[in-house]
């Protein structure tokens, strides 16, 4: 039976008492909320934190306030089946349900949290393994190694973000709120992220991301589709997030199309997107944008299936996100 | 067609009237345990002071212990004892030919997982970093990861129970005049096939609890108790007997309920051995319970193989010849590896009948985690290769695929080419079941086979266009337990005691396992139906070595046939001392005696009746006590006499075909599977449920091997020890399943029934291979057939012309000669002759003298 | 260090000292003897050591006691009442949906769920219900096929529990 290491569990009831233990307890502390992504991890010796500040006590961190009108606000604490079944979000931001909706299982659903998905540690299949097997290979550089075993020639870490709702979140021009004992402040989802798979998130070590506030849905329509092997369980090994928001003659006034799995970040498809602009959306522009935004994905041997294989159905699958909107 | 005619009735039919419990649908005895949480597993076996174990496995693919200090962890507190190699230094494995085992590697480490440590410890917490505190000192040696490797690189060799470089076995057999049957073929097709490996994946790991209790007046000094998971409590006990150098008379073994196994808890493992041990020096009871990456390790799984086949046929399809070759990735020892050989050419005679046939295995040693037997057992990879080879041949001769497996089915009641005796046989009408179940022939009609990626789109909606739908079809056999025990000997492969006490209580013992497949209540309901009382009535006490006498275990197939019919055998013998007392008092002829419902009546007489306890008493005041042993032991004339020819015979074979109906989009290549009609002949139901549920779940397992299970490895090591990135079929993703029951009773099987754990799986990764080539009109000629192949084939069919370029499956360079003396068998003794079919064992209320008629008879 | 907490399992009160990094699985099944809950993976890969939480069906392999101290935590020994089966333990016992019975304990907290949020589910929300759960044994079709009976039999009893 594979067992967590120990810990100290601080259990914060506010927000501001999670802040202050964040920043007593320093750079060994990790959050937790769901659980789903970290005990794994630690189950494997990814991480062996000395202190746990758990999440889950926090009333105001499971809160989805707003209007699609107005914008609406998701704090980090929501559940992903929460937020998958919220009719507003379901109609209004449908990309995100969908996307809240194909993570994992059911049960990992009830736990895990649309904060801890989208702050989702990066993955590799040379690094989510146990202790046993990382020590048996040598290790790699994100943890207790020195070289990326994907590209060993490398100098840096090519691990994946594997989140299902950060493309689409990135997509949606969402922002987050990030809380610290000696700060607050805004940021636009898609500067969350660092293309470093060792250190994912320009978040700060002291920061907590209390809220996700999703922008006026007015006009906007969106999808997600998602590559894997199987029905449930498996994380995406490529997700393609579209939103575009139409003229009232039709043609596309803004449009925005992310990749996600294909990199250490979402990866922002900018010039395709930018090749739908001021068009009606047509099966001749989908495939041309298709093809473009394709381009951007540039998988590595560390996801189920071939890379050439990655490669060669990013077009189709990014043509039939932009069908489905059609 | 008036045979067929039941068919659209219910799935599965009823049951011989006459019969009482024997047919009808009811729960598992232990059913009831299962649901509330009840049922004790052998993790869930917590002891007073029990401790933990764990082992340190090597983090090498093929290395040199040079030295071991477990010293830094001997001193962790907590840490209660250490054992390295030489603690236990006698060799085991499962087969006395494949000695090659030791609990903890001695001498060297031959894969990634090889256990070189066993640390016990007061609490599972510290276990992990006492491990971290063994130091062991290797000498890196080259790996050997493939079948190809392991040819071109005999010099690194990784087991010397290979006689020549990583040769582990090989074989050659010729039976009839194979050169004849390929001079008579108006065609010869050839094909290489590729079936990777993959694992048993049962959801519980495997865990153990041993216990050791001294006594120093016993000069051996104690007796050990094992509570294992495994299916073979009878073999892990001779095992750790040997390994512990304890007599067997001091090892007892138990088998609780078992979380599956599927040919996965077959073997005897290290960490049996080690619990044992470790329970042996501290004097307190040890548990070792496996990780999910562990049973990747322990694996004994799916053996990757490579196949040719070469075949001859008529212009109307009759085939003439077949020379087969098989080369077995066998990882790094034998385990039931040499078995495993024979198997992939044992059965290609028993579906179809083979005028001759030519069939050379080779099994390799590499450094991987050994393989072994999984679900099918040797037969599912060959199945895969014969039933596609077959597919490509009726397109070649333009002969619809059912109608050229029609041609060929194997008779009831006759002799293959390679001696084996064939019994009962409903194959032909399981492939009309299915053909007619799966509308195969309107299909067909509708949608004229896909020998071209642009047939049209066939599901008439336009956001499918990419979508492309197909049919296919398969057949196979498989064995109803093993004709040979593991160790040749005259003793019985199971036993069955049965015990009856004076207030009326029954007790049934016997050392079957149940691992799920519901052995345990097929004893029930078969002592029941004998002693006409109900199957609830009865306490059952099974698997455990020193309660209950000898079944050889739950693989072969062989539990309900062998155990089966000893319980039967136990049961008969009581009923005649019951029936002997019940005779004198109800004053009628044992002839008119009837027992059913609890109570032994006159026939005739209806009105007088002996309640069931009351018989017991007058038959235990009259005889003693009431004990009654049944055995059996397979016929031995059901095989040829050539060296060798002990893997393949059994004292039946079960039946089953497979129509897969699949959905391919040729953009992503992705596959939904979309629905399965099975049909099996597995004779006479006990409990057409548990059948249906042993069809079903073959039709799973035999899913997921298709598409998308596979047990692969990167730079020495798993690639993907765990459940997320190993593939195991989600609700989501399992297709529909239909399960027609043919039901026509064996003469031989108990109450004329035959084996559905196994057999059931195997048509259905060729019947999906097939349907994905009637979809799409590309072949893929390896399993599993995963997105990332069927896009590269298509690609492949669109580039090229030429078919050599498209290969899919590179050829092994095979040693020339072939590295074993060819064994020439000629079946001519027998060569058409009918088999007289023998009635013993088996129920002798089966009506009417053995003939066709029986074997022909009506699908109820 | 063991810190002093009460569980609320299957209705009862349990005060217990736990180690903070003892999942609920270990403990419930090490230091509560509620072997019922089974595991396969302790990873989240499996399924088999679902219970509800609330009623909400999760992993007792990745929840920390510490972390659920004010829900109510159903294992499957608390899914029958007083020694009465729950419809749907009837069903997978009587329609063989329990082969090894190895995930059974999992699946069966699933469903209860799953009929509680669907009293009437289609297969498409069994499927939907059970993602989570892996069997090995029985291909799901009986497990669907005791799930539609108990469906039926709760709306014939006017619902269990």
């Amino acid at each position: 039976m594979l067992r967590l290491p120990p810990f100290r569990y601080l259990a914060p009831r506010d927000v501001e008492q999670a802040v202050h233990m964040l920043a007593q307890e320093g750079d060994e502390a990790m959050l937790v909320a769901g659980g789903t992504d970290l005990y794994p991890n630690m189950k494997r010796r990814q991480f062996t934190p000395p202190v746990l500040i758990g999440l889950r006590a926090i009333q105001s961190m499971k809160i989805i306030g707003g209007s699609p009108e107005q914008g609406m606000r998701i704090s980090a604490g929501v559940t992903l089946s929460t937020l998958a079944n919220h009719p507003l979000i379901q109609r209004y931001y449908p990309a995100l349900a969908t996307a809240a909706d194909s993570v994992s299982t059911p049960q990992l659903r009830n736990m895990g949290t649309i904060g801890g998905n989208l702050l989702l540690d990066t993955r590799c299949n040379y690094y989510n393994q146990t202790e046993f097997w990382r020590h048996s290979i040598g290790y790699c550089m994100k943890k207790d190694g020195d070289v990326c075993l994907v590209a060993p020639g490398s100098p840096r870490c090519w691990a994946i973000s594997s989140a299902d709702t950060a493309p689409v979140l990135v997509s949606l021009g969402a922002q987050v709120r990030l809380v610290s004992e000696r700060d607050e402040r805004v940021l636009p989802v898609r500067e969350l992220f660092r293309d470093d798979g060792m250190n994912p998130y320009t978040i700060d070590r002291d920061e907590l991301l209390t809220d996700i506030l999703l922008p006026p849905a007015n006009g906007w329509r969106s999808a997600y589709l998602k590559l894997r092997r199987r029905g449930s369980f498996d994380f995406p090994i490529l997700g393609v997030a579209v939103a575009l928001r139409f003229n009232d003659d039709k043609t596309i006034a803004e449009a925005r199309l992310i990749l996600g799995a294909v990199a250490s970040h979402p990866v922002e498809a900018n010039e395709a997107a930018a090749q739908l602009l001021h068009q009606p959306l047509t099966r001749e522009l989908i495939d041309a944008v298709a093809v473009s935004a394709a381009k951007r994905a540039k998988p590595l041997d560390n996801a189920d299936l071939t890379i050439n294989y990655r490669k060669q159905v990013t077009p189709v699958f990014v043509r039939r996100a932009l069908e489905q909107l059609m | 067609m008036s045979k067929r005619q039941s068919l659209s009735e219910p799935v599965v039919p009823v049951s011989h009237s006459a019969y009482k419990v024997v047919g009808t649908r009811r729960p598992k005895v232990d059913a009831y345990a299962k649901v509330t949480g009840r049922a004790i597993y052998a993790d869930d076996i917590m002891l007073p002071r029990m401790v933990y174990g764990r082992l340190l496995r090597s983090p090498h693919a093929h290395a040199r212990i040079l030295f071991i200090d477990a010293s830094r962890a001997l001193a962790l507190p907590g840490v209660m004892a250490v054992i390295t190699g030489v603690d236990l230094p006698r060799k085991y494995g499962i087969l006395p030919s494949s000695q090659d085992e030791y609990a903890l590697a001695i001498d060297k480490v031959r894969y990634a997982g090889d256990p070189v440590a066993a640390v016990a410890a007061l609490d599972p917490d510290i276990l992990e970093e006492a491990l971290k505190l063994i130091h062991v000192e290797y000498e890196i040696l080259p790996a050997v990861m493939s079948i190809d490797e392991a040819l071109a690189h005999p010099e690194n060799k990784i087991n010397d129970e290979a006689r020549i470089g990583n040769i582990h076995k090989a074989v050659s057999y010729e039976f009839g005049e194979v050169e004849a049957g390929f001079a008579a073929a108006d065609y010869v097709r050839e094909d290489w096939f590729y079936y990777e490996g993959n694992n048993h994946a049962p959801i519980e790991e495997h865990a153990c609890v041993a216990s050791w209790e001294p006594n120093p007046a016993d000069p051996v000094g104690g007796k050990l108790t094992l509570w294992s998971s495994t299916q073979t409590p009878h073999y892990v006990h001779r095992e750790v007997s040997k390994v512990l150098n304890l007599p067997p008379s001091h090892v007892r073994v138990i088998a609780p309920n078992v979380g599956g196994g599927f040919g996965g808890k077959s073997d005897p493992f290290s960490h049996e051995m080690c619990a044992c041990e470790l329970s042996r020096r501290i004097g307190r009871p040890v548990k070792i319970t496996c990780t999910r990456e562990e049973v990747f390790l322990n694996h004994r799984g799916r053996h990757p193989v490579k196949m040719w086949i070469k075949t001859g046929v008529k212009r109307d399809g009759t085939l003439t010849a077949m020379h087969f070759r098989s080369f077995l990735d066998g990882g790094a020892y034998g385990s039931y590896g040499i078995a495993s050989t024979y198997y992939t050419g044992a059965l290609q005679t028993v579906t179809y009948t083979l005028p001759a046939y030519k069939f050379e295995g080779m099994r390799l040693f590499t450094n991987k985690p050994p393989c072994g037997p999984k679900r099918g057992h040797g037969t599912t990879q060959p199945r895969f290769a014969v039933e596609a080879h077959l597919d490509k041949i009726s397109c070649d001769l333009g002969i619809d695929p059912v109608e050229l497996r029609r041609r060929n089915l194997i008779e009831p009641y006759t002799h293959a080419v390679n001696g084996l005796r064939i019994t009962s046989c409903a194959l032909s009408e399981c492939l009309d079941a299915v053909v007619e179940r799966s509308g195969w022939h309107e299909f067909h009609a509708a949608f004229p086979s896909g020998k071209s990626a642009l047939s049209g789109n066939v599901t008439g909606k336009t956001e499918d266009v990419a979508s492309r739908r197909g049919m296919g079809i398969a057949a196979s056999s498989y064995i109803c337990g093993a004709g040979k025990p593991i160790y040749w000997n005259d003793l019985p492969h199971s036993a069955v005691q049965i015990r009856l006490d004076r207030g009326g209580g029954v007790t049934v013992y016997c050392g079957a396992t149940d691992i799920g497949q519901g052995s345990t209540s097929v004893l029930a309901y078969i002592v029941a139906e004998e002693l006409g009382i109900q199957p609830e009535h009865i306490h059952l006490e099974t698997a455990d070595t020193t309660l209950t006498p000898v079944d050889l275990g739950s693989y072969s197939s062989r539990v309900t046939f062998m155990a089966g019919n000893a319980a039967i055998a136990a049961a008969r013998k009581l009923k005649e001392q019951l029936f002997e007392v019940a005779s004198e008092h109800l004053r009628a002829p044992v002839e008119q005696l009837q027992a059913a419902e609890g109570l032994i009546y006159n026939e005739n007489d209806p009105g007088g009746t002996l309640p069931f306890a009351q018989a017991i008493e007058l038959a235990e005041a009259r005889f003693g006590a009431l004990v009654s042993s049944g055995s059996y032991a397979p016929p031995e004339d059901i095989h040829g006499d050539y060296k060798g020819a002990g893997v393949g015979p059994s004292p039946a074979y079960s039946y089953s075909t497979c129509v897969a109906q699949v959905l391919v989009d040729i953009e992503t290549g992705e596959v939904v599977v979309e629905k399965l009609w099975m049909a099996h002949d597995g004779g006479q139901s006990i409990n057409p449920l548990l059948v249906a549920g042993q069809v079903e779940g073959g039709a799973y397992m035999g899913y997921g091997e298709a598409v998308m299970e596979q047990q692969v490895f990167r730079k020495g090591r798993h690639k993907i020890p765990s459940l997320l990135d190993y593939k195991l079929p989600t609700t989501l993703d399992t297709p529909e399943i239909e399960t027609i029951l043919i039901e026509i009773p064996d003469l031989e099987g108990p109450f004329g029934a035959k084996e559905a754990g196994q057999g059931p799986l195997n048509p259905v990764i060729p019947a999906i291979a097939n349907a994905v080539y009637d979809a799409i009109g590309v072949r893929i000629d390896e399993v599993p057939i995963t997105p990332d192949k069927i896009l590269k084939a298509l690609k492949a069919e669109a580039t090229t012309t030429r078919a050599s370029a498209r290969l899919q499956v590179l050829p092994v360079e095979a040693p020339s000669p072939w590295p074993t003396r060819l064994i020439k068998w000629q079946p001519a003794s027998m060569d058409g002759v009918r088999i007289a079919p023998i009635q013993g064992n088996g129920d002798g209320r089966i009506p009417g003298a053995p003939s066709s008629a029986i074997a022909k008879g009506e699908v109820r | 260090m063991r810190e002093l907490i009460t569980l609320r399992v299957n209705g009862e009160s349990r005060e217990i000292a736990v180690l903070p990094h003892h999942t609920l699985l270990e403990v419930l099944r090490e230091d509560l003897g509620l072997i019922g809950t089974k595991h396969g993976c302790e990873l989240g890969e499996c399924g088999a050591c679902t219970v509800l939480i609330n009623g909400l069906p999760v992993l007792s392999c990745l929840v920390l006691p510490v972390e659920v101290q004010e829900s109510e935590i159903t294992t499957i020994e608390g899914v029958e009442i007083n020694g009465k089966l729950h419809p749907l333990q009837e069903t997978f016992a009587e329609l063989g949906a329990a082969q090894c019975g190895y995930c059974t304990p999992g699946i069966l907290l699933s469903g209860v769920a799953l009929l509680r949020d669907h009293p009437q589910p289609t297969r498409a929300q069994m499927q939907e219900a059970l993602a989570g759960n892996l069997c090995r044994c029985t291909g799901y079709t009986k497990i669907y096929e005791a799930v539609e009976a108990a469906a039926q039999r709760m709306v014939q009893h006017g619902g269990a529990k």
